[in-house]
């Protein structure tokens, strides 16, 4: 069997060095650089040792997805080709990860539905794929534009399920999610999301760690289930056992892999922690009005308690940076001083809210809103607003609603 | 090629389930010229099946793993339906995730072993219902050929869906009347081998498992195109007696009154040029070993 810390120090055939990644995240140089989402999706990638990426034509993924192409024509990539659906490229992914392969892909909003049946396969089967979600509106009628309700149907699939801000974020997650999804007792799929069009399709200053290093490469013989690449002995037991007899072992079976899963999950905690210095992120947690928030949602938050400032009301931050595992504990610390908790977000049932009210003592101090969805943008002012008109203070009116 | 890799360490070889200290002392893996005569006079691939008795599906089964050239390097996928109450007692690795995405599956798996083991022969066979390829996954089943993925593609046609208990598929016949189609299927089976052709498969035959010879014939080519040239489909009847009607005997009889001239199972087959080349040169590779073998056994006696 390979043993991945022998490699470091050494060349690949693109002449990057195999490095220790918690050294090549913490340690190495950064290189500011002025690169859309997608781009730094594309030099996440170059530095990610992947053996197998899939894409599928998406609005806003699809410039990250052709970009890794480029990224295989040159030599980066083991192998790269377009699918045929959603379904299938989620499928495939699988495949490829079955037969001990480190995968990557990315989807959005309809894609991310249509691919939903792999999703706890993949948990149910111990694939550490990760899956750049780029959200966008599934709703009809047809919408291309930013809008986060797709996450909500993630969170029960069994994946971990990580909401980048920035595209730096997206930089340094989607290394470190290799490193957290890849761990023997986690060994699940990252779903890695961020707001489309926001992260995806705007340009910023993201620090780059250097071109010619790269992450260790995958071992799959770390895995806690076998690798299907008939290299290590075939036991007469294929992965999901007890298909369809119906008696109590077979129930019990299925129910404790179910609780597996979800134990795996919760094993990952210690390992996100590690890597992302905290599930969640705080400012001024002291303050009686907190916003939580996690995606491109906490900048705006940020932006609107600097409004609020100016105006003599002080305002919290707590910044969620991972969904599953669920930073249950440390949310309900950073809002013990709060009486009230306002969470702005992109989609119209706001599941953010609800999972913040299941968690918290007090759960009607929470303000669900302002929410915005459809592609409607969120300016600072209607946080504002939302904050003002709580306390009952006196608000400007917001144009278009026609008072 | 051999058994290597599935050797026990001495120190545990008493605590290892005794069909598996079975598999590494008498299974044919390694064995060139493996074939359906081996089964019942070594470890077989395949344990006891949870399938129906008298089920044509089991015999086919057992041909086939007693005819892949290369078990101890192939991975085989499949699908939700009666194959995925059998595959838990194959003794090659095998991928059950979905029900429809079998070719899918093939082909990332295919790519990934191809990028991790360069230069090393690692087959990939997809065994699925007709379901499974025709109706659910004919997408992906046909991207897969148009991609020109090397792999095979085995459809054991039942021509009903049997697991969920008998009802109408693609490759039913029409008239047939079936649970969900109550005034009997409205419209022609599925012609799938001549798509398979045309979707760019390499090697397509459509037959019964009637004659196991035969099933190792098409298995083995089906295997060697799929390595060397590109996508190969099989499909093979395996009537389901239970839904058909017919009694637990009654099997072989039905493959065989399915398979006479102008009956839907006629043996058909189509090879593309490449693939004939292949098989040319296979052939006389074969003949060439056996005549060294026949040489060496000649000057062994005298």
């Amino acid at each position: 069997m390979a043993d991945i810390h022998s490699v470091i120090g050494t060349k690949n055939k693109k002449g990057q060095t195999y490095t220790d990644t918690w050294k090549l995240m913490n340690e190495a140089p950064r290189t500011p650089s002025f690169f859309t989402g997608s781009e730094v999706i594309k030099e996440a990638l170059r530095r990610a040792s992947c053996d197998v990426m899939i894409a599928y034509p998406i609005t806003p993924q699809s410039e990250a997805a052709a970009l890794i192409g480029e990224l295989f024509a040159e030599g980066y990539i083991g192998d790269y080709f377009r699918g045929e659906s959603e379904f299938a490229v989620m499928s495939q992914c699988a495949g490829a990860a079955f037969g001990g392969a480190r995968v990557f892909t990315t989807t959005a909003g309809p894609g991310t539905m249509r691919a939903m049946e792999n999703f706890p396969m993949w948990s149910g089967a111990r694939l550490p794929i990760q899956m750049i979600v780029t959200c966008r509106g599934i709703n009809s009628p047809l919408s291309i534009q930013p809008d986060t309700l797709e996450i909500a149907y993630l969170l029960n699939t069994g994946m971990l399920v990580w909401h980048a801000e920035t595209a730096q974020d997206f930089f340094d997650w989607i290394l470190k999610g290799y490193m957290v999804s890849e761990e023997p007792d986690v060994h699940l799929p990252l779903a890695l999301c961020c707001d489309g069009f926001f992260v995806t399709h705007t340009k910023d200053v993201v620090n780059l760690t250097p071109a010619d290093m790269c992450l260790p490469p995958y071992d799959p013989y770390r895995s806690p289930v076998p690798c299907m690449d008939m290299e290590c002995p075939p036991v007469r037991m294929m992965r999901d056992p007890f298909v369809m007899k119906s008696n109590y072992i077979s129930y019990a079976t299925h129910a404790s892999w179910q609780q597996e899963i979800w134990a795996a999950v919760e094993r990952s905690r210690k390992h996100s922690i590690h890597w992302l210095n905290g599930l969640i992120d705080t400012e001024n947690t002291d303050a009686e009005i907190i916003i939580v928030a996690s995606g491109t949602a906490v900048s705006q938050g940020r932006e609107a308690i600097r409004l609020l400032e100016d105006e003599g009301v002080r305002c919290g931050l707590v910044k969620v940076k991972t969904l599953r595992p669920w930073p249950e504990e440390e949310i309900r610390e950073a809002t013990k001083n709060a009486k009230h908790i306002f969470v702005p977000e992109f989609n119209v049932t706001g599941w953010l809210a609800k999972e913040i009210k299941a968690t918290i003592p007090n759960p009607e101090r929470v303000h669900a809103g302002p929410r915005v969805c459809g592609g409607m943008t969120m300016p600072p002012e209607i946080i504002v607003s939302e904050i003002k008109t709580a306390l009952g203070m006196k608000t400007f009116s917001l144009a278009g609603r026609g008072s | 090629m051999s058994k290597e890799r599935i050797q026990i360490s001495e120190d545990l070889y008493d605590i290892m389930p005794s069909d598996y200290q079975d598999l590494v002392k008498n299974a044919t893996y390694g064995k060139e010229d493996r074939g359906w005569k081996d089964i019942g006079t070594s470890k077989e691939l395949i344990e006891q099946h949870s399938l129906c008795a008298g089920c044509p599906e089991s015999m086919a089964f057992r041909y086939i793993l007693a005819s892949l050239p290369n078990p101890e390097d192939t991975v085989m996928v499949g699908s939700t339906g009666c194959t995925s109450l059998v595959f838990p007692m194959v003794a090659v690795h095998n991928i059950h995730s979905l029900f429809g995405n079998q070719n899918a599956i093939a082909s990332g798996l295919k790519r990934a072993l191809s990028v991790r083991f360069p230069g090393r022969v690692k087959d990939v066979v997809v065994l699925a219902g007709d379901g499974a390829t025709v109706d659910i996954g004919l997408d992906m089943t046909l991207q897969a050929w148009f991609r020109q993925e090397k792999f095979t593609t085995i459809c054991f046609d039942n021509e009903l869906y049997a697991n969920t208990g008998g009802q109408e598929s693609g490759l039913m016949q029409k008239g047939f009347v079936a649970k969900m189609a109550p005034v009997g299927k409205l419209f022609d089976k599925v012609r799938l081998p001549e798509i398979a052709r045309e979707s760019g498969c390499h090697y397509v035959v459509n037959c019964t498992v009637s004659k196991p010879s035969l099933v190792e014939k098409v298995i083995r080519n089906a295997v060697h195109i799929a390595r060397e040239i590109g996508p190969t489909y099989l499909q093979l009847y395996t009537p389901c007696i239970l839904e058909i009607g017919k009694n637990s005997m009654e099997g072989l009889q039905e493959m065989r009154d399915s398979e006479k001239p102008n009956e839907r199972f006629a043996y058909k087959e189509y090879i593309s040029e490449p693939a004939k080349q292949l098989l040319a040169e296979l052939a006389a590779k074969d003949k060439e070993r056996k005549a060294a073998a026949k040489q060496l056994a000649g000057q062994a006696s005298a």
